[in-house]
């Protein structure tokens, strides 16, 4: 991924005026369109025969990102030419209809650092659509995944550990099952409370994207720096990202019982001192998602250290544990008072 | 205004007519089996059919639909010479085929040994499951996937003509839905054979409960989005020895049901359990009581109530009841308890000509410990019978 950065850090000095003739932007015909092409270079995205991203688009990144196999992520998003985005009083954004958010994937020892993966969500006149594209082996390009793939990759965890993963491209359904708001597809990721423009914010042409800098009075904390929240509100930051897109009551995962946004009270609908509802063996033998005061009977930390189809969660997306965030949980509950409800 | 209801009847005569329904046939064959099995889900529109072909497929990811009014149809269930989807290699996803779209009908193929669930439907309204098979071939183990046709969140679901073997929970497990017929199939060695959880009207008809743990369960839980269970029939079916010892993963609901629990009601109200078979369930031909686990949660209603039994076969019951202190009651009496089985709490009329067993713990939070057993006369005037369920006339039509 080194490249990709590289290429983004390219990007921003170009926006900075090193560069006097603006490049174009990506093709809004297409994103406009009801097609899925076939390569991603159709969208105009990337500078052609390459996997640099052309600097019309804004970068982002997450206070707290969803976890996905230790993948480095790339983040970008397009506005169309003469709109802008807005928050809305909840602190979702709202993008206008021909709005593009890109998500590259990748690891800095698989493929040079080159992009595994792009996912797109495109905002038709119909709605968000969700489209995978996997990466060619010459990496000039990308091709429509549809209905997802397993990619053998290779990287290292921050602890030194070495991986060797079937790593799973979702499908265009699987994207969905993440992205659904009561039947729905919307975005997760950006929201004003967790959103960081860096040193994008200072770009001249930010405010075209966006009419005022998304402020959240309650900003999410970053999951992994002490400084930036305590120890709770780090864990339900984590819980928030990587759950509660699909544990809410218009979620995927709505049918359980559990939810876990940012805004959620912590009590038996959060997991408290919660029997299983659908988990079959998902509940380990165990009583409750979480038991104050003891990790290791807590089955949601069970099922966060699981690489096993039916008990892992997430139920996509992951197939390496995650051990930093689940010690993040463990420490967590352990802290809890062992009566406390 | 005769025209104009003319000219809208005939618009939506119109709308209903895909343009061109086509058939996306897939090959079980070849190594990309997988990707072009899910590819055709997702590429279906409204009014095909996806045609699965004939042989085993060797699957290694969970499938998904989420188009509305597909059908997935394939050249049957029988192993050799049906469309038998094989889940053993399982890497990712919850369950083996999950649905999220409306007016989906599946029929004539079996799914094998997930790792989580079955089929799962989710707030997909009006699904049909028809002619299909669910099965974990190792028979009963507690490293089964938890159900095997599990419809939740939806309004009007018909499982029909279904046989589902070895699930870790339940084989047949609807839950949080409204509108729903279970009949004509087959629950064979699971936890719950059938299962109709926090669900507003249900019949639960001529169907086979036998080598489950329970064989149909009624259940109200807390917690949960929908809530406040009621108005499910079960009759007409043959529940008998339910004898498989209880495989559930500790923890879940269904782990503390004691094995040879023939119809089995917890919370919910007006539950009619009538010409039913029921035979050789060595705890219970029917056993009703109340959730009786702390919960917290201000509306829920942990007492069954208005529950009404009558004209079921009754064989023998009650031989080798289950729950902690059952030996001792059976040898108090006999060597076996009566065949219905109460735990005191809520109220039920019983018109069957069976002895009834009451625990005399009406208070919910009394631990059972203290049960003082006695036999019980629940003879009464039952409410007014329920109308039963009335699906969509074009679910119906699907099965004919």
């Amino acid at each position: 991924m080194r490249r990709l950065a590289a290429a983004f850090a390219a990007a921003l000095l170009c926006a900075s005026g090193a560069v006097a003739v603006p490049e174009p932007g990506p093709n809004q015909a297409v994103i406009d369109g009801v097609d899925m092409p076939k390569k991603l270079s159709a969208f105009g995205i990337f500078r052609p025969g390459t996997n640099e991203p052309v600097d019309t688009l804004l970068p982002y990144t997450l206070h707290t990102p969803l976890f996905s196999d230790y993948a480095e992520k790339h983040r970008l998003i397009w506005v169309p030419p003469g709109q802008q985005a807005r928050i809305a009083v909840d602190g979702h954004i709202d993008f206008p209809v021909g709005s593009l958010i890109v998500k590259s994937f990748g690891w800095p020892e698989q493929d040079d650092g080159r992009p595994v993966e792009t996912r797109l969500l495109i905002h038709r006149a119909d709605g968000w659509t969700a489209l995978p594209y996997i990466w060619d082996a010459d990496g000039k390009d990308a091709t429509l995944a549809l209905a997802g793939r397993r990619v053998p990759v290779s990287f290292k965890s921050p602890d030194g550990a070495a991986h060797s993963i079937r790593y799973a491209v979702p499908n265009k359904n699987q994207c969905k099952e993440c992205h659904s708001k009561a039947g729905a597809i919307v975005p997760i990721g950006p929201k004003a409370a967790n959103i960081d423009f860096g040193a994008a914010l200072t770009r001249p042409d930010f405010a075209r994207f966006f009419a005022e800098p998304p402020q959240a009075a309650a900003p999410i904390p970053r999951w992994d720096d002490p400084a930036s929240g305590s120890l709770e509100q780090r864990a339900r930051a984590y819980l928030d990202v990587n759950c509660a897109h699909c544990h809410n009551p218009q979620g995927s995962a709505s049918n359980s019982g559990l939810f876990l946004r940012w805004t959620d009270p912590v009590g038996v609908n959060y997991g408290i001192g919660k029997r299983p509802t659908a988990a079959g063996r998902g509940s380990g033998g165990m009583e409750f998602a979480i038991k104050p005061g003891d990790p290791d009977h807590s089955f949601l930390i069970y099922r966060l250290e699981s690489l096993e189809a039916g008990i892992a969660m997430p139920e996509v997306g992951r197939s390496t544990v995650h051990k930093e965030g689940a010690a993040l949980l463990r420490q967590w509950i352990a802290q809890m008072p062992k009566d406390g409800r | 205004m005769r025209v104009h209801w003319f000219s809208l009847a005939a618009l939506l005569a119109v709308a209903a007519v895909p343009a061109a329904a086509k058939t996306l046939h897939v090959s079980a064959d070849g190594p990309d089996a997988n990707e072009k099995l899910q590819e055709a889900l997702i590429l279906a529109e409204p009014g095909d059919v996806v045609e699965l072909g004939a042989g085993t497929w060797t699957l290694t990811d969970g499938l998904s639909l989420d188009v509305d009014n597909v059908t997935v149809r394939g050249a049957g269930i029988k192993d050799g010479e049906g469309s038998v989807l094989d889940f053993a290699g399982q890497q990712g996803a919850g369950e083996g085929l999950l649905v999220t779209s409306d007016d989906v009908y599946l029929t004539d193929f079996a799914v094998l040994n997930t790792k989580g669930d079955g089929i799962k439907s989710k707030g997909a309204d009006r699904i049909v499951y028809h002619r299909l098979r669910v099965e974990w071939t190792a028979g009963p183990k507690e490293t089964n996937g938890a159900y095997g046709i599990y419809p939740v969140e939806s309004s009007d679901v018909l499982i029909d003509s279904v046989y589902v073997r070895g699930a870790s929970d339940a084989g047949i497990y609807v839950g949080q839905s409204k509108t729903i017929v279970v009949r004509d199939s087959i629950a064979i060695e699971n936890v719950a054979g059938i299962e109709i959880e926090n669900c507003y009207d249900a019949d639960v008809h001529d169907n086979v409960a036998t080598k489950n743990t329970g064989g149909i369960l009624v259940f109200d839980l807390p917690s949960l989005p929908q809530q406040g269970g009621h108005n499910v029939r079960v009759f007409d079916n043959m529940v008998h020895d339910n004898s498989t010892p209880n495989f559930a993963p500790k923890g879940n609901i269904v782990a503390s049901v004691p094995t040879g629990t023939g119809v089995l009601v917890m919370a919910n109200s007006r539950v009619e359990i009538f010409d039913n078979v029921l035979a050789d369930n060595g705890t219970a031909n029917v056993m009703i009581v109340g959730y009786r686990y702390p919960y917290d949660d201000a509306k829920y209603q942990p007492l069954p109530r208005d529950i009404a039994v009558w004209d079921n076969e009754h064989g023998k019951a009650g031989f080798a009841p289950a729950f902690p202190g059952g030996a001792g009651i059976a040898a108090a009496m006999g060597g076996s308890i009566p065949p219905v089985l109460w735990d005191g709490a809520g109220n039920a009329v019983v018109n069957d000509d069976v002895g009834v067993l009451s625990l005399n713990l009406p208070d919910i939070s009394t631990p059972q410990s203290e049960a003082k057993p006695s036999p019980a006369d629940l003879k009464g005037e039952a409410p007014a019978p329920l109308p039963g369920v009335t699906l969509p006339a074009s679910m119906e039509a699907r099965v004919q």
